[in-house]
């Protein structure tokens, strides 16, 4: 019995030892912050998408070139390691952290600690859910409603006469699933010409978006727009669309949301009307905020990355320098 | 036999007529672009992919086994043909692609394989395995990027058609070989005897390891080639989503057709209705407009339904109240 408890002890002793390996591995090995230079530590979600990637090297690539010293972390979707990266920069003393949260919940205790050591925090991307808003500084990232807005606007100023939407909606329950379909419904609610006639979910994949819209274009007698929360399941839609031996952009219009590059393509070669960007480029807004906090300036508590929306025309003339 | 693809098989037609009550137009089959064009046809093209992983999850189930791992298998082999196409539109790449896939696919089959049957691990630790590091696999070969590709002769194997959709009519002739293979000789009784008892089958003289082997490796090349489906049905490999939860959706298919989780006993009509039926609720939800927040709650109901009224005790149970009652 007692050597069943030892080994199992020093198991436990051997994986907790190989952890904090792990962990102080992926911070980097400077440490502390000297003289003039900020040093920032980022615990970034992983790299599960392209949109993802195109983050990670929006942020490395501006924190070059506002010459701060960046400690980078991935904490491949597991939130365990991200507090473990962000308790790294704490020891290490960096000037700011900043992090996209994996999940919305269990931050405040690593929290309190960063702001126990006086380190600023900055949500980047995503939300925490935490009554304690004194644990960060600002949160940068999308306004998901306003995205939706921008797609309800550009339906109400293109809509001729009745027309009938059908919705593909996100994985149900996300954030951006409930908010775009928020926004957009918000603004249609001006028209009453325009009415949603199904709606359903795709999941954000492409093979999700052609199978819904397949039973769609069977089951609903006329469908002139389709509302797709994300660009991949508005090409699978396209797919489909095609399929049905209609012509997608002319016949039956598609309004999506990201602005990933097959998305531009396929809106520069007119298979999709409108594209409302959400824009993963936010790391020079980020060392913005970066700046300020270090010097102890105001920074609103909320801070909306700047996104723009795309027509044909402008795709064409934006998807050469397309980073992602 | 007959009376177990009774129930599923009034099932499936319940499902279709309460289409035809809510969307009259479910029904309706036109030609379009020399195909046909209709519900059904979605139905049977859609529930292709699921189908084929059935019919090798069948065959694994009939050994008291069970294979976890099918849908990551599933994402391996669509990233791996997809990163090999890359921008190419010949019909050569495609061709050398999908064959690559398949290898690779039979070789992790292979690997399921020495894991039950040489190490004698439990076949659901032993594919929990592939299924967990499979999806990484397909990750790491599309670097975590959905790939898309541009290729008429591999979008013909998940959208194509030949009067019925192609994806369809390979997953049939599967069935029908595996079915040939399975009923005409006497490996369907030698897996079944596995199933029931493989000490004492070796011990009858059957070669159980080899037997389980083989079966592992066949759900493998299934479900490489229903990857391929899903992927060629979208034009594009997306590591993270393709064939997601699509095991379970096969093992479901497996049991409601009838065939026994533990082992022994398996029917591959049975399989060819549970596939049907849950392709046929997937489109259901989507053509009568169930709202998506109930949407599970409708699938678990249907589904509950179904093994209910399979299941002897539950009618038995049933219909002794309703004769209570009068």
């Amino acid at each position: 019995m007692l050597k069943k408890i030892t080994t199992a002890a020093s198991v436990i002793a051997l994986c907790a030892l190989t952890a904090c390996g792990s962990g102080s591995g992926g911070a980097g090995n400077s440490t502390g912050s000297s003289g003039d230079t900020i040093t920032m530590g980022f615990a970034q979600v992983g790299a599960e998408s392209g949109w993802r990637t195109a983050n990670t090297k929006s942020i490395q690539d501006e924190a070059k070139a506002a010459g701060i010293d960046l400690k980078f972390s991935d904490a491949q979707q597991k939130q365990e390691n991200q507090i473990k990266a962000i308790r790294n920069y704490i020891q290490q003393k960096v000037d700011v952290i900043a992090f996209s949260p994996v999940v919305e919940t269990g931050w405040d205790t690593v929290l309190l600690e960063a702001k126990r050591a006086n380190i600023p925090v900055i949500l980047t991307d995503r939300a925490i859910d935490s009554d304690d808003t004194s644990l960060y500084k600002t949160f940068l990232g999308s306004d998901f409603v306003e995205e939706g807005r921008k797609a309800g606007d550009w339906m109400v100023a293109n809509a001729t006469g009745p027309t009938n939407v059908v919705e593909l909606q996100g994985t149900t329950g996300a954030a951006p699933a409930i908010d775009r379909k928020k926004g957009f419904e918000e603004k249609i609610a001006s028209k009453p010409d325009i009415k949603i006639v199904a709606s359903q979910t795709g999941d954000f994949t492409r093979s999700g978006g052609k199978q819904v819209m397949e039973a769609f274009l069977k089951s609903q007698p006329k469908i002139d727009v389709v509302y797709a929360h994300n660009d991949d399941m508005g090409l699978g839609a396209i797919e489909a669309i095609k399929a049905a031996g209609k012509v997608p952009g002319k016949d039956i219009k598609i309004i999506t949301v990201d602005a990933v590059k097959d998305g531009m393509t396929a809106l520069a070669n007119g298979e999709i009307n409108f594209i409302v960007e959400c824009n993963p480029l936010l790391g020079k807004q980020l060392m913005e905020l970066t700046k300020k906090v270090v010097k102890g300036e105001q920074v609103p508590p909320r801070v909306v990355t700047e996104e723009g929306t795309f027509t044909q025309e402008q795709a064409k003339a934006a998807l050469p320098q397309r980073q992602y | 036999m007959k009376n177990r693809l009774l129930w599923p098989g009034i099932a499936l037609v319940a499902l279709l007529l309460l289409n035809l009550v809510v969307t009259p137009s479910f029904f309706a089959l036109r030609i379009q672009d020399g195909h046909l064009y209709g519900g059904l046809v979605d139905v049977l093209k859609n529930g292709a992919p699921t189908l084929l992983i059935a019919i090798g999850m069948t065959l694994v189930i009939a050994t008291r086994g069970i294979d976890l791992s099918v849908g990551a298998v599933a994402a391996i082999a669509a990233a791996v043909t997809c990163v090999h196409i890359g921008t190419s539109p010949d019909i050569g790449t495609a061709l050398v692609g999908m064959a690559i896939a398949l290898v690779l696919c039979a070789a992790l089959g292979l690997w399921n394989g020495f894991l039950v049957a040489g190490l004698g691990i439990q076949p659901i630790i032993a594919t929990l395995v592939l299924m967990t590091a499979g999806r990484g696999i397909a990750m790491l070969v599309t670097e975590g990027q959905i790939i898309t590709v541009n290729n008429d002769a591999y979008r013909q194997v998940g959208a194509g058609f030949v009067v019925l959709p192609i994806s369809i009519l390979i997953s049939l002739a599967v069935l029908g070989l595996v079915a040939l293979a399975t009923r005409k000789t006497a490996l369907g009784m030698l897996i079944e005897a596995v199933g029931v008892n493989p000490e004492a089958s070796r011990l009858a003289g059957v070669r159980a390891r080899t037997i389980i082997w083989t079966v592992y490796v066949f759900a493998a090349v299934c479900a490489g080639i229903a990857g391929l489906m899903i992927s060629s049905n979208v034009s594009a490999a997306d590591a993270n989503s393709n064939g997601l939860w699509i095991e379970m959706d096969a093992i479901l298919a497996v049991v409601i057709g009838g065939t026994s989780l533990a082992g022994g006993r398996y029917s591959l009509a049975g399989t060819l209705l549970g596939a049907m039926i849950i392709q046929t609720l997937t489109t259901t939800v989507y053509t009568i407009g169930v709202a998506t927040e109930v949407t599970l709650v409708f699938k678990a109901v249907v589904v509950i339904t179904v093994c209910l009224i399979q299941s002897p005790k539950a009618r038995a149970a049933l219909s002794f109240r309703k004769v209570a009652v009068s």
